[in-house]
Parts: C-alpha cells; sequence; structure tokens
C-alpha cells in the first residue's frame, strides 16, 4: 500500500492498515516530514456527539444544513456516528485533549453547531492532534515512511492504480514505488489563491494527480473563506475566539451581522447565531459591510475588527494562548487590551477527489481521504470542527477498503516500471536539464493566484470566470516556457516549485470551470448573476474530468437525500 | 530606517562546492517581513537556486529553523527590522550536516525520536466502549508543556553537548520522553528509563540550558532533564537499599 501524504488522514489510515492486514506492507509516502503537514495549523477543535444532551441527527442536520444540502447525508450518517469514537481512540493515544475539573473531556460551542460537541486542546488541537498521531505511528514498524518525498505521477497500468513515482528531495533520485492500491492524502489547495490560511504545501497535489490519472473531482467550486484571518499574513484566528464570545465589529463599533438575517446580539455566544453562523455568510456579510463603506481601511486593505476584550485575561490565557501569542507575535498587539484587525481569507476545499463513502474513487486502486478528498460530508460550505474528525473517520475509512482491496490483487505488473521510466525521463527533459525557458515561476504562480481572487472569490459571475477560464489555458501555454535556473540534483525546491505550480494550474482550471457551469448560488458558491439557490437543476454534485487534450469537462452527479430533504438554511432564531 | 536590508546567506551546493560560502542580497526591508519574507523574495525574484524549507509561516509546522545572527531562530517568527540596518546573516542550523544551502539532514533525530518510545504505553489497554480516561486540567498541567514541541530542532542547534557528542540524544526527546512519563494515561516511564539513564540520555547533559533559551515554544527541555535527573537518582538510591526491584 503507498500512502501519499502524513497529515491526520494519512497517518490515520496508516495506522488502521497495520492494524487491519498483518500481511500489508504501508509506505507513507510525504513531501515534508509528517510532523510538518497542514493538520499542525488547524486551532478550534474537532467535531463529535459526546454529550447527553446531543444527538447523531443534530450532528448530521447541522452539517447538512451548514452544507446548504450539497452533503450525501449517507456519508454524513457514517461520519457523525463514527466520529466520537475516533476522538476516544485519540484520547486513548494520548491526545491532550482539554477537559472538564472532573477529568472528562471538554467540549466548546463552534460556528454553525446547535450543540457543545467540538473537543478541543486549547487552541492548538490540530497540532496535537497530528503530534499524537505521528508519535503514535512509530510504534507500527510495519509503516515505511519516505520523508521528503514529492510525488509526480500516479503510475496506472491495466485500468488500475499500482504505485507513484516520486522524487526524493535529499538525493535528486527518481522512483518508482509500485503498490497494490494507492490513497491520496495530501489535504488542500488554498494556495491557488493569493491570500490564504494554508501552507506553502498546500498545492492540491493530490487533487492533481487523481485529474490526471482520469479520476474527477467533485464540487471543486465550493471553496471556503474563514471570516477572521489576520491581513497581510493571511493567519487564521480560529473560529474558537468567537466561540467564546468574540465580537465582530464594523468601524462604528457595531456587531454587524444582525444586519444580514444571524439574529440578535445577545452578551453571550448564542449557538447558530450571530458570531457563531456558518462561515460562508460571514465571509459574505463582510463583502456586503466593505460595499456599505462600513469596514477600516487597514495597510493591507479594508478589515473588521475582531473583540474579545471582554472575555478578559484568564479566559484568552487558558482557552486561546495560540491567538494571543499569535497577535502578539505577527501583529503587534495583545487581545487582552486591543481589537484584532480581520478579514475572509481562503482556507478550506469542499471538493476534492471524488470518492464513496469508503474513500473509493471511480479509478480502481485510488483512494482518497481528508481534503484532498470529496466524500462529501461537507457539501457546499463545511462547518468548522468537522474537517479534522472527517480526516479520522474517513482516513481510516479509506485506508481500511484500500487494504481490503489490495489483499486480492496481483503484484504491480512490470510495465508500470516502464512508465516510471519515461516519467523520470520527462522530468529531466522538460525541467531540470531544460536551459531555454523564459516565466519565471513566480510570476507565473502571482498571475493564476490573481485571476482565481478576481473571479472565484466569496463572489463570481458568469462574465469574469468565463474570462477566468481564458486566462488560465494561457497560464498553461506559458508553463511549457518555465525556466528552472537550478539544475542540481540535491534538495531542488525551484523543481519542486514548479511542479506545484503545474498541479495548481490544473486545480485552478477545475475550480474555475465547476463555479462557472454552476448557475446557482449556495453556500460558498455565490454567483451575482444567478443569486437563488436552485435545486431544480443544481441539487447535484459537480465532476470535472481531464479530457485527452488536456482541457475540463463538468459533468453531474445526483446528492445523495436520506432523512433531510432540502430546506432553508436558517440561523439566529 | 532604510527600506533595505543586506543579507549575507549561506550557500552550499555539494555538486559544485566542497565548503559553504555566503551570497549577498539585498531585499526590501518592511516593517511586517520576518527574515523567511526576505528568503522568499529572494527566491522569487532574484535567485531561484537558494534551497530553504518552510511551511506554514505561523511558528507551529517546524520547518524553517536557521541560524540567523549566530542565533538559532524559527525565520517565521523573527522580524527583519530587529536586525535594521542589517547586514542580517542566515546559515543553517548548527550541529547538523548541511544537506544544501539553508537544509539541514536531520534524520538523526527521526532516528531518536523513536527510540524514547513517544507513544501512550500501558499494561492494560481500557476499550473505547468505556469511554476516556479521567485526567483532571492539573493533571494535564504536569505534562502539557513538554506536549508542545514543534520539533524545529532549535534546541539541538543551541546544545553544546549534542554539537560534542552526536549520541547524545538530546533536548527535544528527552522532553517528549517526559511529557509521556508524566502523563497520567501512561505507564512506561520504566521502559523508557533504560534508554535514558544511559550516558547517552539525560547524564549527557552538563545543564548549560541553551536549549530552553532557544526554544521557541517555551517548553523548557531543560528542566524536563533536571527532573528526569532527579528521579533517576532516586530510583538508583533506592534499588541500593531495596534491591529486590522496589521503586
Amino acid at each position: 500500500m503507498v500512502l501519499v501524504g502524513g497529515g491526520a488522514a494519512g497517518l490515520r489510515a496508516a495506522i488502521a492498515i497495520a492494524q487491519s492486514d498483518p500481511r500489508l506492507s504501508i509506505a507513507v509516502v510525504s513531501k515534508v516530514y509528517p510532523m510538518r503537514s497542514h493538520t499542525v495549523s488547524a486551532e478550534g477543535g474537532a467535531a463529535a456527539v459526546v454529550r447527553p444532551d446531543d444527538s447523531f441527527d443534530e450532528h448530521a442536520y447541522d452539517t447538512i444544513s451548514g452544507g446548504d444540502w450539497l452533503c450525501d447525508q449517507d456519508a454524513v450518517e457514517a461520519f457523525v456516528h463514527e466520529a466520537p469514537e475516533e476522538m476516544l481512540r485519540l484520547e486513548h493515544w494520548g491526545c491532550p485533549w482539554s477537559r472538564e475539573p472532573d477529568g472528562h473531556i471538554a467540549v466548546r460551542p463552534f460556528g454553525g453547531m446547535k450543540k457543545m460537541r467540538t473537543w478541543f486542546a486549547a487552541d492548538k488541537t490540530g497540532f496535537h492532534l497530528l503530534h499524537t498521531l505521528f508519535q503514535t505511528s512509530l510504534k507500527y514498524t510495519r509503516v515505511v515512511r519516505y520523508d521528503e518525498c514529492f510525488v509526480t505521477k500516479l503510475l496506472v497500468e491495466e485500468g488500475r492504480a499500482q504505485g507513484v513515482v516520486a522524487i526524493e528531495l535529499m538525493s535528486g533520485q527518481v522512483r518508482a514505488i509500485t503498490a497494490k492500491a494507492v490513497l491520496l492524502c495530501t489535504g488542500g489547495c488554498g494556495r491557488v489563491f493569493p491570500f490564504t490560511t494554508n501552507a506553502n504545501i498546500k498545492n492540491g497535489d493530490g487533487m492533481a494527480l487523481a485529474y490526471r490519472a482520469g479520476a474527477p473531482l467533485k464540487d471543486m467550486e465550493f471553496v471556503q473563506y474563514h471570516p477572521t484571518g489576520l491581513p497581510f499574513t493571511g493567519i487564521l484566528i480560529t473560529e474558537a475566539a468567537r466561540a467564546e464570545g468574540g465580537w465582530l465589529l464594523n468601524k462604528d463599533g457595531y456587531r454587524y451581522l444582525q444586519d444580514y438575517n444571524l439574529g440578535t446580539p445577545q452578551p453571550h455566544p448564542v449557538l447558530r447565531s450571530m458570531e457563531l453562523g456558518p462561515r460562508d455568510r460571514l465571509s459574505q456579510a463582510f463583502v456586503k459591510e466593505m460595499e456599505k463603506g462600513r469596514t477600516i481601511e487597514g495597510p493591507y486593505g479594508p478589515v473588521v475588527h475582531l473583540d474579545i476584550r471582554h472575555l478578559g485575561e484568564k479566559v484568552i490565557k487558558t482557552k486561546l494562548p495560540f491567538v494571543r501569542e499569535l497577535c502578539l507575535k505577527y501583529q503587534n498587539i495583545d487581545p487582552i487590551t486591543e481589537m484584532i484587525p480581520v478579514r475572509p481569507v481562503v482556507h478550506y476545499m469542499m471538493g476534492g477527489v471524488h470518492t464513496d463513502i469508503n474513500g473509493a474513487t471511480p479509478l480502481p486502486g485510488l483512494y482518497a481521504a481528508g481534503e484532498a478528498a470529496c466524500v462529501s460530508i461537507n457539501g457546499a460550505n463545511r462547518l468548522g470542527s468537522n474537517s479534522l474528525s472527517e480526516c479520522l473517520v474517513f482516513g481510516a475509512r479509506a485506508g481500511r477498503a484500500a487494504a481490503a482491496f489490495a489483499a486480492n490483487q496481483p503484484e504491480a505488473s512490470s510495465a508500470v516500471l516502464a512508465q516510471a521510466a519515461d516519467e523520470q525521463r520527462r522530468l529531466e527533459r522538460e525541467l531540470l536539464h531544460k536551459t531555454d525557458g523564459r516565466e519565471r515561476i513566480a510570476v507565473l504562480r502571482e498571475e493564476m493566484q490573481q485571476i482565481m481572487e478576481g473571479s472565484a472569490g466569496i463572489y463570481r459571475s458568469g462574465a469574469t470566470l468565463t474570462e477566468a477560464a481564458r486566462k488560465l489555458r494561457q497560464l498553461q501555454e506559458r508553463f511549457r516556457n518555465i525556466a528552472l535556473h537550478d539544475h542540481s540534483r540535491t534538495f531542488n525546491t525551484e523543481l519542486i516549485a514548479a511542479l506545484e505550480l503545474s498541479y495548481m494550474l490544473d486545480v485552478a482550471e477545475t475550480i474555475v470551470q465547476s463555479a462557472l457551469r454552476r448557475e446557482e448560488s449556495r453556500g460558498a458558491h455565490q454567483r451575482t448573476d444567478f443569486p437563488a439557490r436552485d435545486d431544480q437543476r443544481y441539487l447535484a454534485h459537480s465532476l470535472a474530468y481531464r479530457n485527452a487534450d488536456g482541457s475540463c469537462r463538468i459533468e453531474y452527479l445526483p446528492v445523495t437525500i436520506t432523512r433531510w430533504p432540502p430546506g432553508e438554511r436558517v440561523y439566529g432564531k | 530606517m532604510s527600506d533595505t536590508i543586506t543579507l549575507h546567506v549561506a550557500r552550499y551546493r555539494p555538486e559544485v562546492e566542497t565548503e559553504p560560502t555566503f551570497q549577498e542580497y539585498q531585499t526590501p526591508c518592511r516593517k511586517d517581513w520576518v527574515v523567511l519574507d526576505a528568503l522568499n523574495y529572494i527566491k522569487d525574484k532574484v535567485d531561484g537556486t537558494l534551497s530553504y524549507r518552510w511551511s506554514c509561516r505561523m511558528g507551529i509546522c517546524g520547518s524553517c529553523g536557521m541560524t540567523v545572527n549566530g542565533e538559532p531562530k524559527l525565520t517565521c517568527a523573527t522580524f527583519l527590522t530587529d536586525y535594521a540596518p542589517g547586514p542580517v546573516r542566515v546559515e543553517p542550523l548548527r550541529n547538523f550536516p548541511i544537506v544544501r544551502d539553508l537544509v539541514i539532514e536531520m534524520s538523526d533525530f527521526m532516528r531518536k525520536l523513536v527510540q524514547v518510545k513517544p507513544w501512550i504505553i500501558r499494561a492494560d489497554e481500557k476499550p473505547l466502549s468505556e469511554g476516556e480516561y479521567l485526567q483532571t486540567p492539573e493533571e494535564l498541567d504536569e505534562y502539557k508543556q513538554f506536549s508542545m514541541c514543534i520539533n524545529c530542532m532549535l534546541c539541538y542547534a543551541a546544545c553544546p553537548v549534542y554539537g560534542l557528542e552526536p549520541h547524545f540524544i538530546g533536548p527535544a526527546a528527552i522532553a517528549l520522553a517526559q511529557r509521556y512519563n508524566l502523563d497520567s494515561r501512561d505507564q512506561g516511564a520504566r521502559e523508557r528509563m533504560d534508554l535514558l539513564s544511559d550516558h547517552t540520555g539525560i547524564w549527557g547533559c552538563t545543564f548549560v540550558g541553551e536549549c530552553t533559551k532557544a526554544c521557541p515554544k517555551s517548553v523548557d527541555p531543560a528542566a524536563a532533564i533536571q527532573r528526569y535527573k532527579l528521579k533517576a537518582a532516586l530510583s538508583w538510591f533506592k534499588s541500593f537499599l531495596l534491591p529486590r526491584g522496589a521503586s
């Protein structure tokens, strides 16, 4: 088995496989050391029903209404049922979850959730979760890590995935890692946009690998803007700041969310109301405030204020220590005495590699889980704290399913080695040994990011998307003329940056094409030319396929509805 | 303040150089810029061949540790203006082999990490159906500090013992062992003690305390090591008085 990616989903899958089939050897291939994976940056928490006043149905309903009814409800039901056990398992593995005074697990409120069900480890939940998983995975000697190996291609032969080609950064050696099944856990693609909370490594690698191998990408038009990022750096200020009682204020010190059908302001946080509304609606409200001239002009554009001063020093220091640390270090303000300037920032990709409820893609032998995948439980808008739980639940599911598949497969065919040799020659010819290129990587990347921000941001229109599609095609052409100045084999980060850019260009194209074709507004996809939701035509997932000529084709797949027929999204009531 | 600053950046390309050299670059010096922003400026606009690691740019992934003007630093959390008017010298972390430019080889640490068994060890595993292990906030506080390590390697770069004795397990790995030893859910302290009470373990440390000074996350590995020494000494002393394996 080959797992690509060593974040929460990948490591959870690796352990699940190690525990399920003692005959399989497991390779975890990651372009960074696993503890550097972007899971590490998640702050607020992980959702799972735990309290007696809560229920699976309520978690499911919050998730489905939060996702504007684009979630597959069978997947959501499996998710909410399995999440508590996954959280507990992490507890048994040593995750330092925050506790009640009596020693039981503590939970906090979170946006769009009607009950308190977000488990947390202060405000470094992703960090603790990742390190717990990584350290626990070290117990399993059958998990063999290929650290700092960058995957350039999926090997597909006889109609099934049979391994990957990867460059080992340290040596520059290109190697084929063959396998009976491949599981992609590479995370999101926030770096397609200029202003994002995502780490430098979030380039949609797995999405592009699957897309190029013929597997479709699902619901790629749904890009989540988190409402509270620090200006300039894009560093995330966790939703937990609002869950603990933080307020969003415009330039008049007014809690403006009350003007956007999100409820009436109360002194204390109210679940599914005001600052605890869903992220898509809060980010959209920011744009409307800006249009009304009620935001504050900062050195990096308009901002609003996140005010947590009234929570007091003790709450801030115990529940939100990382928020304070980030504000002090990167913004030079102390949130105990000052308001935090924030603006919406690209945070999460609801879409991803199309999988079924067990993480299987339509390409036999290829599986995906975590943010790289779209199962889909997030629909048109993910609720905060559902994604870490998703990584665990579907990482484990995909790991088990892939292991079961692998158990019945023959060894990888020898033809894949010829493919790998071709790939090595391609890398050398088109990139490593190329000396006549003219286009700079950073220039193309910035142009792509500006195109995406201008056309596929919080609000979109047919005209700007059409123009963006044309410009992205030109960038694809220009990429052929890319210039590499670094011809060394040793830790060649310029080569990696070029390959990441090529992945991002493919992913950007699927986002724009999917957004262009969806002529309605739903969740995080808001079309100014089609402002209403249209269940008649678009209660469906988009599937982006790559045509032989490299262009993108969109098809649709019905949403699975089990028990919750599409309704109105109501918050603040 | 001038709006540009000079960086002296260590370069080492093993295919063409036998030892590191320095290269000079001019970059903007903006108020919000950290040293990493300047390196990214160089990489994107001036010299694409410069190699270094980075990822989260928010001080939590631990990738971007380097030596800045002689001190081990996370370059994403080190402001350029603190070094104005410059020049700023940027080198790879000390005490590690250099792979290339600012990239160090850290597989030694990755091996040591496994040696300290950084996972929960229990004689009897409670089934999930019986719920969580209870742990009060006070019990959590016992080990919490030592669970904050981001494996950034700054403490190894600062540690004079590790520089001279590469077999020394080192501050972060010992702190991690202590993180599990002090966790009320763990029963593996005795197993870890065998390794750590060796001369390459805690007794290698001469208590210089540089690790704690270098730590960007206030983990205080030096305290972990001292606490461990005390416990090890006590248990050795007790075994002397009560030779039948009492602890």
